[in-house]
């Protein structure tokens, strides 16, 4: 059983609360009935279930939201967001969370955070993403020596298979750098 | 028909037995795929977490690539992750004028403007829909009778938008399996959710889903897929999946064009088997007593 939302104590840190704005303005209309909690096939997993997460949302309770990892977990299969009777777009509310999480660098999802970088920061280098680049990048990212040691095994049996090569981290033609920086700086004025 | 074909970077890497295995199918069916033009990466579950904008700006950008190709196509994408990454922009500026002027802001910078008039297609949706069954059965000269094949659908091709299957019970692989002479193994679990990049971020929590998968799959001869991965993650965690239940899971991971391709007789340069990381002897052996030509 779940704690009930404290609404009084929240803390009121005006920044972050304006950064949850488009995924608080996504769940206005959730009635708390728990059919994304119902639905999710991580729920066992997370800290706080999807219904909780949306009432501390609506309640601008940006400290609590930021100590779970509720939305960390989410593997984006959309079963929720198929099944809300409200409709609404609960998957994506789950990334916009992901999103002021990684703008933030919040130490709690670095694991998540530096993952998806990486792998960015090897598409915007070569247009495509170089998977044992982007592997590189993430655990040179994590300092680390576990992570990659953890990663091995598979890296070994997909090297037999020629399915990747050793790659070691290239600058490469900055393919999509324009598009990244053009992005970067919209996102930075909105 | 022809088709504007969008691998995705995963089917030139982990996954180049889905690219050159759909490359052979297509091309036994009479179908021309032509690859997009200087094809980029879809943003994959990556895009999404760290920015909004490039998560359409980037699948955006190779839908613009196509529209300069041909003005009215359709792109078959194998990948389900770059499918539901590209669909969304297509069903995301259809009613978002100012997210479509955000995109455009953003594609100006490589030189390029989407207006929204190609159609982004799943290969297994073009399969069951723009194919005539007759037309694969036609082709098919090996019968894969005996075989019991469990189709695994995954998330993204499925959810959030349902174009061609039931989202939450899809059966459109079920004629496919069928018409290769295999039966289709009994199972609710087709379009249940493998643990995508969960694998690699809190993999306590993805290999439970993994798990799953395969505990329900215990019967089947094989599973049959139709995203990199869902593929990956089946099969590359079957010792790790084995050792926390205290059992022993093993069943190949196929992707459907590897399926179709085994009973259409296509050489095993055109199915690469070889490359994938998980085919017992067994079934090697069963595949070896079953495939005399019919």
């Amino acid at each position: 059983m779940e704690p009930a939302v404290d609404t009084q104590t929240a803390a009121p840190d005006r920044s972050l609360i304006k950064k949850l704005a488009p995924a608080r303005k996504q769940l206005l209309a959730c009635i708390q009935c728990g059919t994304c909690s119902g639905s999710c096939p991580n729920a066992d997993a997370m800290d706080v279930s999807p219904r909780y997460l949306w009432r501390l949302l609506l309640t601008d309770n940006a400290e609590e939201i930021f100590k779970t990892r509720t939305f960390a977990l989410c593997s984006t299969c959309y079963t929720c967001t198929l099944r809300c009777p409200r409709g609404l777009q609960i998957t994506d509310a789950m990334s916009l969370l992901k999103q002021v999480a990684a703008s933030e660098n919040l130490p709690l999802y670095k694991r998540s955070i530096r993952f998806y970088q990486s792998f960015m920061e090897s598409v915007r280098r070569h247009g495509r993403v170089r998977e044992m680049e982007f592997m590189t990048l993430y655990f040179m990212s994590m300092k680390n020596p576990v992570i990659p040691l953890k990663f091995t095994p598979l890296g070994m049996r997909l090297m037999a298979k020629r399915k990747v090569s050793v790659e070691i981290p290239s600058k490469g033609t900055q393919k999509l750098d324009a598009m990244f920086r053009k992005a970067r700086e919209i996102e930075e004025q909105s | 028909m022809t088709y504007i074909y969008y691998p995705g970077c995963s089917l030139e890497g982990t996954a180049a037995e889905y690219s050159i295995s759909t490359m052979a199918l297509f091309e036994t069916l009479g179908i021309e795929l032509i690859e997009l033009d200087d094809w980029t990466c879809c943003g994959a579950t990556a895009a999404e977490g760290v920015s909004h904008l490039l998560s359409f700006a980037l699948p955006a950008r190779n839908l613009a690539m196509a529209e300069k190709m041909k003005a009215k196509s359709d792109i078959l994408v194998p990948c389900s992750a770059c499918y539901l990454n590209l669909k969304r922009v297509e069903q995301g500026i259809k009613d978002d004028h100012s997210l479509l002027r955000k995109i455009n802001q953003v594609l100006e910078a490589d030189d390029l403007v989407l207006k929204g008039t190609v159609r982004t297609r799943h290969l297994l949706d073009v399969l069951v829909n723009d194919v005539a069954l007759d037309d694969i059965a036609s082709k098919i000269v090996r019968s894969l009778e005996g075989f019991s094949i469990a189709p695994y659908y995954g998330c993204q091709c499925l959810r959030p938008y349902a174009v061609f299957d039931d989202p939450e019970a899809p059966r459109s692989m079920e004629s496919l399996i069928t018409v290769a002479g295999a039966s289709v193994y009994p199972w609710d679990m087709g379009g249940r959710c493998c643990g995508a990049s969960l694998m690699s971020t809190a993999p306590e929590a993805g290999i439970e889903l993994v798990a799953a998968l395969l505990e329900g799959a215990q019967g089947a001869d094989a599973i049959v897929t139709v995203c990199p991965m869902c593929q990956m993650n089946l099969e590359a965690y079957q010792k790790k999946a084995s050792k926390q239940h205290h059992t022993h899971y093993e069943v190949p991971i196929l992707y459907l064009p590897q399926l179709l391709g085994l009973a259409m007789g296509l050489t095993d340069d055109q199915i690469r088997l070889d490359m994938n990381l998980c085919v017992p002897g067994s079934f090697r052996e069963k595949l070896a007593n079953t495939l005399q030509p019919a």
